[in-house]
């Protein structure tokens, strides 16, 4: 009889901490979302007076009902495209080398460690290496490759590990089953590995890329430049960003230049949504190729 | 037709970059965010006539864009004030020859919350006593700044340590470059300022006139007092008129230019420089600044045309209380 009275209680007492735990989970995704609602809707309301196509093509201006992005959101883009094309190639064979091939010891521990560490230096850090090595070493000027140089930098250490941790979640049975068929190491990676560890490796990629575009310390470091009245026209050409723009724009005397502000904020979240849909997009898709 | 181009652009920009022959049409300007805007509004008129020639402009600061410009990795450098004498001797260092041109004025507001009732004026003692270096701790009240203000707390707010505001101010001030309390609430974005006097009381702060005139129903401006008669008597209200007349002492200051004179030889530099002194007196007003004398803009650009080099302060900084138009006379009458 008291056995069965205090079974009862504990399930009691289980359903109410069940509950708790579930309503802090909750709060936990709902205060963020209702943050970024707030902030973007603020933004939105703030900047739809100017915004339109207008305000994507036209050069920035004196006059803030006359300016726009498009130098900023073109180099934005650019720079994006470039360093995800420098990034890629060089993340993804590091984390190939460090999962596949290396063998286990101190120096590839040393080596791990360094990447993580890596990844918490303030980007402010890469921006100065960036000004020596790109800017001044190689003589790149402080021009459009420099800035994706630098940026690629940055983004390494992030697309390494999340190109690893999608490494590590192919199962080994299925490694060994090619092994077993007589596969050599090259064809278990590209016939495998590579397709099965590809949605992951992506999403870790577009999501570091989205981190970057809001990047605004190394890029004024290299000597990002504020206006420019003209789209990039090749690797070498001057350049300018969003959210050096945005700032520019914020800290002018005259309300109109902060609806344009609140415009170029738009514009640039809009960016990250359509990278952060891309990124969902392609795992769906790519996922679908893949059976166990 | 837009984003065909850009897409043009796009395929352009990954192929290899071929030569650098549009260095020869690219004006490279950079430095103060001060003088930034009158750049750029210049920049955008010149590239309506000269469609050939690129003007970029960039942020740095005063400072960074000396550093850069006396490296000659700029043809143009933005200034809020005069050129310092390590920035002389860098330049000296680097091989790079410079012509200064004054572009225009502006004022420093001293500016307080609309709900202060007790200040109406200050004097340039009680700013100084209240920002020196001592300061620090122990003028804490308004009562400490005028016997008779209420014995409350003051709340300080200034521009960031890096600007040239703060080194003209201090100079003006303290009279000491780049030396004051530490002790307020610095940013160097004047909006935030604007924000932090309009909802605080019992604050005090000071910034660029033009963020006083664009946000007049949130602030008080203060008129103040140089004590020197012969240059209007009492406590003035800084204003377009009282700058540009040189009344509202010490707090009013030109802005420059620099321009190499290596880059000068280059025809679209001297092209967009005249352009620049031509156009200067309608478009400063534009962007909020305050445009000099009529006469000074055709001094600067005789002093321009005649590549007279060096600095109308002796490379030593800021100095206090000038007039422009003197001392283009002064320097144009100079023997070379």
């Amino acid at each position: 009889m008291t056995a069965a009275l205090a079974r009862s209680l504990t399930e009691r007492q289980d359903v109410g901490t069940e509950r708790a735990f579930r309503a802090i989970c909750l709060l936990a995704i709902a205060l963020p979302l209702l943050l970024l609602v707030a902030l973007f809707g603020g933004a939105l309301i703030e900047a739809w007076p100017r915004l339109g196509w207008g305000f994507l093509t036209s050069y920035p201006s004196r006059s803030p009902e006359l300016a726009g992005v498009l130098p900023a959101l073109a180099g934005s883009a650019f720079l994006m495209v470039l360093t995800a094309l420098m990034a890629i190639p060089l993340g993804l064979g590091a984390a190939l080398y460090l999962e596949e091939y290396a063998r286990p010891g101190w120096i590839t521990s040393l080596v791990e460690l360094n990447i993580s560490n890596l990844a918490g230096v303030p980007s402010i850090i890469y921006g100065l290496l960036g000004l020596e090595l790109f800017v001044r070493v190689l003589s790149l000027g402080r021009s459009l490759v420099a800035g994706a140089a630098t940026l690629a930098l940055l983004l390494l250490p992030m697309v390494i590990m999340a190109s690893r941790e999608a490494l590590r979640t192919v199962p080994r049975s299925l490694r060994e089953a090619s092994w077993a068929l007589g596969g050599d190491r090259w064809q278990t990676l590209r016939r495998v590995v590579l397709p099965m560890c590809l949605p992951g490796v992506l999403t870790g990629i577009i999501l570091s890329l989205a981190r970057a575009i809001g990047e605004t310390a190394p890029l004024i470091t290299i000597g990002a430049l504020t206006y420019v009245a003209f789209v990039p026209d090749s690797l070498s050409s001057p350049f300018t960003a969003l959210p050096i723009q945005i700032f520019n724009w914020v800290s002018r005397p005259q309300a109109g230049f902060h609806v344009d502000a609140a415009a170029g904020i738009v514009v640039l979240l809009l960016l990250m949504l359509l990278m952060n849909g891309t990124a969902i997009w392609l795992r769906k898709r790519l996922q679908r190729r893949i059976y166990w | 037709m837009k984003p065909i181009i850009a897409l043009a652009v796009l395929g352009a920009g990954l192929a290899p970059a071929t030569g650098c022959n549009e260095q020869s049409t690219l004006v490279r300007v950079d430095g103060s965010s001060t003088v930034f805007p009158i750049t750029e509004a210049v920049a955008e008129e010149f590239q309506k006539t000269a469609q050939s020639v690129r003007v970029t402009v960039g942020i740095s600061g005063t400072g960074g864009g000396f550093q850069k410009f006396c490296r000659g990795e700029t043809d143009i450098t933005d200034a809020s004030r005069p050129i310092k004498p390590s920035e002389v001797e860098a330049c000296r260092a680097g091989g790079v020859g410079y012509v200064e041109v004054p572009v225009a004025y502006d004022g420093i507001a001293i500016v307080t919350n609309p709900r202060n009732t007790w200040a109406t004026s200050i004097t340039v003692e009680e700013l100084r006593r209240l920002w020196q270096p001592e300061a620090q701790g122990h003028v804490t009240r308004w009562s400490r700044v005028r016997p008779g203000w209420p014995d409350r707390e003051i709340h300080l707010f200034g521009p960031g340590v890096d600007s040239g505001t703060y080194d003209y101010f201090t100079e003006a001030i303290v009279g000491k470059e780049h030396s004051s309390r530490g002790d307020y609430t610095s940013s160097e974005d004047d909006n935030v300022l604007v924000q932090g006097i309009a909802s605080d009381e019992l604050a005090l702060g000071l910034f660029g006139l033009a963020y006083y005139e664009e946000n007049r129903g949130r602030l008080k401006v203060l008129p103040v007092d140089d004590g020197e008669p012969d240059n209007g008597a009492g406590p003035i209200v800084p204003s377009a008129e009282t700058v540009r007349n040189g009344t509202y002492q010490p707090l009013s200051r030109p802005l420059f230019i620099y321009v190499a004179s290596r880059a000068l030889e280059r025809p679209e530099v001297s092209s967009f420089m005249r352009f620049y002194l031509e156009k200067s007196s309608s478009l400063v007003r534009e962007v909020g600044y305050i445009p000099l004398p009529d006469r000074a803009y055709v001094l600067a650009r005789e002093r321009v045309d005649s590549r007279r080099t060096g600095s109308l302060f002796g490379g030593r900084g800021s100095q206090v209380g000038v007039s422009i138009e003197a001392l283009l006379e002064r320097a144009a009458e100079a023997p070379r």
